[in-house]
């Protein structure tokens, strides 16, 4: 009895030693040698690995700011404003100073305003939607409906409306990383400044056709009239392709171009209402085809 | 009998139209032109509006190395060069013309005589199908001449004539051989020349039985061609399978048919060959199958290029009440149509109108791993999983999967029992991983 | 008119679904299932119904309470899973214990990985070998089947199976042959139509062979997996016997005794739970095959289907990543 105890502690205390040597060794010839600060660095960060930084998740982006010792160029979206400046107390840089920004949803054809005509009975993503055909209102620029920016979202911001057909962006949640932007075939969401109290003016619209064209499937299509242009006084708008765009760094929120737009299709977003104006109502002027 | 091994199904053939002979289509008032009708790039528009054109006459020049001329089809006024809806529902530029009367060029000989001698050499050969704008009438519309240009270092054994047409439905290649036959072989021989090869095989499925006797009997005046009946077997009418059921063969993966000494045209094309060198004609018209379980007169139909689909329609008997889907080509492969205003096209084989019992897709439930895809791969892929990266978005993982072999036959989906949307995905796979590589090489 | 219709192709489908597949299992298992109520009398009947209506019931519950997804007890694999699991136990076990083992089957063994599709193992044989290892005196005492051609059903006298009897006898010392001499055994041919103790479903070869030409003739199965298991079945417990006759049993006996040909053509061949490519479906079959005979010979249990299919289900996945399909234009590639 005695015996096989002995020759049982013997034999696992032999193992033991044999294993701890192996794995020194092992360990002596596989350590891997790396700056501490990039732990500290990505511990900061919120590690969810969205690649909204432009690079492959959380760690590489902790290891090109120790690599680089330059915050100028790297910014974590998530992170707040506070975390980034732990970041850069923690290497000792200065983190520039940067305004919020959320992604936007830049079309309007809700089920009512450009009505199904056709039906699109296949998978549900909107890459191969894209690739088939030009969607059911026929609008080749508009929105598909299928989310392909709801799965590509990693913080529970974006939700399809289902009266709408269309994709809602959450004030709250949108951390402004880029992820839907890339996910949607037709590059409908836009990163804006999120604005003060999440004021902004856009133009909720991306189709390039003509006045007359865009107006057929989409009754809020902009038509690229170049009204909303001329009303600007900070020349913040351009017209490229019968599109309208409002600079966001130029725009000063004064409100003048919403209520020319003919078609509506530029919208507003956390304003107090209007005062009415009893004047005449507004004649829609359709550009013409030229 | 001959087949290709791997994979495959078999459909419902339902050739509706197989009786019907080849009728002409009354011209059209208007036409719509699109500029780029080929695989490559868009060619470009040489006339003005205003312009007056006649038949056959130069309307866009094709001008990269994969591009090809586009003609008018009619005599008339050139009213607008805009854009028009193509099949996948995207506007493409167009030339709109109005037709007056129908006069053609007058180069081109509109005699009905066959002629069976072939004055042009190699390259004359190539220059005239280049100039009259021939394009695959397969579907995938590539140039003819440039399949005719041998690369470097390669070699034309055989050349391969495609008269399998294994799509459900679709007869316009089996009319065109039963009533054409002749000047269809003539067409072949001139491709041959063309290649300088001295044997062809025109693959023929056994539910033409009617073509392959006719064939048969004309093809003792054609010394090198010979008719080989294959089992039906979807998708015969792929270029590689083709090649495996008559040759017995293997494209390498990844590589084109002139790998293994190939060069494979449709029947149609062999015509449209005929026609331009024998008689000078450009690529203005070509036989469109109009079919459909509740359309009342299923034709073949000679239509010149740029008219409208619902022309087509009515001419048959007029759209059904019940319609669901337009497709244009095939059920397994053709592409639903947006809107009935689209133009024929050079590469438009079929016009097939689905009843709306038959045009949505069963219900998408769980995959349940019965492996029925893998089994009818024509390709030894493994669909499901390619369709599972590609919707899981690691593209990556599918381009080692070999996605790019895919030939989008429709085989998987046609199969799965839980009517998953396998090809969808494998489409959107391809493209993506398409550019990933093209991305590659750029850097 | 109607809004046209717009989809990627194919636009035509061959219209087989899952639900058709799964009512063709169906179909090909009522043979057995008659032959079980002739043998068995109502009992077995008794076990079937509880057995489906506690998997349907299951799959609904669990489905609509705690999944909250679409109902799904249409699509017939429920169905399914209830008559296999009925078929793999014996015709007299109580009420409670196969409400357990559809709970096992249905709950734990498809539901709680996603449902249809998903299970890495096969539902019913989980069921079963739960129970099994649960109460294994209920699970392993048979009701004698009547005589053949008698009217009267024997009730609640039990004995054992085929392979119960020749392990038993075997491991006590006596021959094959004395053990297959003696009267109390069933023989080929009863143990060929169903006179033989043993699980309900998996008595009668003839009746499962019967399902399983259907099933093959409608291509709800491929040859590979039947194929290859009862043939490395076959040809390993053929070398044993070769090398001694009075040790080892015939390759005939292995085939119609125990749930050989039930594991073989229903059981083995479920598809979520089997290998895809056909290459990978032969190894899979070989290697259930081996481990069956392997089981039965060395091991402690009689009957060795059960466990042979469970460890090759385990195996699926690696199966799968190591016997691609062969590709077209690789061969040619490959220097």
């Amino acid at each position: 009895m005695n015996e096989t105890l002995v020759y049982a502690v013997i034999s696992l205390s032999a193992i033991g030693v044999i294993s701890a040597i192996i794995l020194y060794f092992v360990a002596q010839k596989f350590k891997v040698i790396e700056d501490p600060r990039i732990d500290i660095v990505a511990d900061l960060l919120p590690g969810a690995n969205c690649g909204g930084c432009g690079l492959a998740g959380c760690r590489a982006f902790a290891e090109e700011i120790v690599r680089s010792e330059d915050l100028s160029k790297l910014n974590c979206p998530v992170s707040s404003r506070d975390a980034m400046k732990q970041i850069a107390a923690a290497m000792g840089l200065e983190a520039p100073e940067r305004d919020p920004m959320i992604a936007v949803v830049r079309c309007s054809g809700s089920r009512v305003n450009a009505p199904q005509k056709v039906i699109y009975d296949g998978a549900l993503s909107c890459s191969f939607a894209h690739a088939l055909s030009a969607g059911e209102s026929g609008c080749p620029n508009g929105c598909l409906g299928l989310g392909d920016c709801v799965v590509s979202c990693k913080f529970d911001a974006i939700y399809m409306d289902e009266t709408t057909g269309l994709p809602v962006v959450s004030d709250e949640n949108c951390v402004a990383c880029g992820a839907c932007i890339t996910a949607c075939p037709r590059s409908i969401i836009e990163l804006r400044l999120k604005g003060k109290k999440d004021r902004r003016i856009f133009v909720s619209c991306v189709n390039t056709e003509k006045g007359g064209p865009a107006k057929k499937n989409c009754s809020v299509a902009c038509i690229g009239c170049g009204k909303c242009v001329k009303e600007c006084p900070y020349d913040a708008i351009t017209l490229v392709n019968n599109l309208a765009w409002i600079d966001f760094s130029k725009c000063r929120l004064c409100r003048k171009c919403e209520p020319v737009c003919p078609t509506g299709s530029i919208l507003e977003t956390n304003f107090p209402a209007r005062k009415e104006k009893p004047g005449e109502p507004e004649i829609v002027a359709e550009k013409t085809e030229a | 009998m001959k087949t290709f091994k791997l994979g495959g199904i078999h459909p419902g053939e339902n050739k509706l139209s197989a009786g019907a002979a080849i009728e002409i289509l009354p011209l059209p008032t208007q036409v719509c032109i699109p500029v780029s009708q080929n695989l490559g790039a868009p060619s470009k528009v040489v006339v003005e509006k205003g312009a007056v054109i006649r038949t056959g006459q130069l309307i866009a020049k094709g001008e990269a190395f994969i591009s090809s001329n586009v003609h008018s089809s009619v005599s008339g006024k050139v009213t607008k060069i805009d854009s028009v809806i193509d099949t996948s529902g995207y506007k493409r530029p167009a030339v709109y013309i109005d037709v007056e009367g129908d006069e053609w060029e007058e180069s081109i000989d509109r005699s009905q005589d066959i002629i069976s001698d072939i004055r042009l050499s190699r390259e004359e050969i190539i220059s005239r199908l280049n100039e009259t704008g021939i394009v695959g009438l397969g579907g995938a519309t590539f140039p003819s001449h440039v399949k005719l240009m041998i690369p470097e270092g390669k070699k034309a054994e055989y050349l391969l004539i495609n008269g399998v047409e294994c799509e459900p439905y679709l007869t316009s290649d089996h009319r065109l051989m039963l009533e054409r036959g002749r000047e269809m072989m003539i067409g072949v021989k001139i491709l041959m020349k063309g290649l300088n090869v001295t044997k062809a095989y025109i693959g023929i499925e056994r539910n033409k039985p009617d073509a392959i006797d006719h064939l048969l009997k004309i093809s003792a005046e054609f010394p090198g061609i010979e008719i080989i009946p294959l089992k039906v077997k979807y998708p015969q009418g792929g270029e590689k399978q083709l090649i495996k059921a008559v040759l017995n063969r293997e494209v390498p993966s990844g590589k084109l048919p002139i790998e293994v000494g190939c060069v494979v045209n449709n029947v149609g094309t062999a015509l449209a060959v005929y026609e331009a060198v024998q008689k000078n004609k450009p690529l203005i018209d070509r036989v469109v199958t109009v079919t459909g379980k509740s359309l009342k007169k299923p034709s073949n139909l000679l239509v010149r290029i740029g008219t409208p689909v619902n022309q087509l329609i009515d001419f048959a008997g007029g759209l059904p009440e019940d319609t669901g889907k337009v497709i244009n080509g095939g059920p397994m492969m053709g592409k639903a149509l947006t809107s009935l205003e689209v133009p024929v096209v050079k590469g438009t084989s079929g016009i097939l109108i689905l009843p709306e019992n038959e045009s949505r897709r069963i219900p998408v439930i769980n995959c349940i791993r019965c492996a029925r895809c893998i089994s009818v791969c024509p390709m030894g892929l493994e669909p499901v999983l390619l369709a599972q990266l590609s919707e899981n978005q690691v593209y990556e993982a599918a381009e080692k999967e070999h996605i790019l072999d895919c030939i989008e036959c429709g085989s998987c989906q046609y199969t799965c029992p839980a009517g998953r949307p396998l090809l969808d995905y494998l489409r959107l796979g391809k493209n993506k991983v398409g550019v990933i590589i093209r991305n590659r090489g750029k850097k | 008119m109607n809004l046209l219709t717009v989809s990627g192709s194919p636009h035509v489908h061959d219209h087989q679904n899952v639900k058709s597949i799964m009512y063709g299992v169906v179909v090909a298992m009522i043979p057995a299932i008659f032959v079980s109520v002739y043998f068995f009398g109502l009992d077995s009947a008794r076990v079937i119904f509880i057995s489906v209506s506690a998997c349907l019931f299951f799959e609904w519950a669990i489905q609509k309470y705690l999944l909250k997804g679409a109902l799904t007890i249409n699509d017939g694999s429920a169905l399914v899973t209830g008559v296999l699991l009925a078929f793999n136990v014996p015709s007299n076990l109580p009420a409670w214990m196969i409400i357990v083992g559809a709970l096992v089957s249905i709950g734990i063994a498809k539901m709680s990985f996603g449902g249809l599709g998903k299970n890495p193992f096969n539902p019913a044989l989980i069921g079963r070998v739960f129970l099994l290892i649960s109460f294994p005196v209920q699970m392993t005492s048979w009701p004698i089947p009547k005589a053949l051609f008698s009217s009267s059903v024997t009730d609640a006298i039990t004995g054992p199976t085929t392979l119960g009897i020749l392990k038993e006898g075997l491991n006590a010392g006596k021959t094959v042959q004395e053990l297959m001499a003696n009267s109390g055994f069933p023989g080929y041919v009863n143990d060929m139509v169903g006179a033989q103790g043993g699980s309900l479903g998996e008595i009668s070869a003839i009746a499962l062979l019967i399902g399983a030409i259907y099933m093959l003739l409608r291509r709800i199965i491929t040859w590979h997996i039947p194929v290859a298991y009862a043939g490395s079945a076959i040809i390993f417990s053929g070398i044993l016997w070769l090398v001694d006759p009075t040790r080892y049993i015939d390759p005939a006996m292995h085939m119609l005794a125990g749930g050989m040909i039930l594991g073989v053509f229903f059981m083995a061949t479920d598809m979520s739970s089997s290998p895809m490519s056909p290459k990978g479906q032969i190894v899979y079959g070989v290697g259930a095959g081996l481990l069956t005979i392997m089981i039965r010979v060395w091991g402690a249990y009689p009957e060795g289907v059960s466990f042979a299919i469970l460890i090759m289900n385990a195996f699926t996945p690696l199966i799968n990543k190591a016997f691609k399909p062969r590709r077209f234009g690789e061969v040619i590639i490959k220097k």
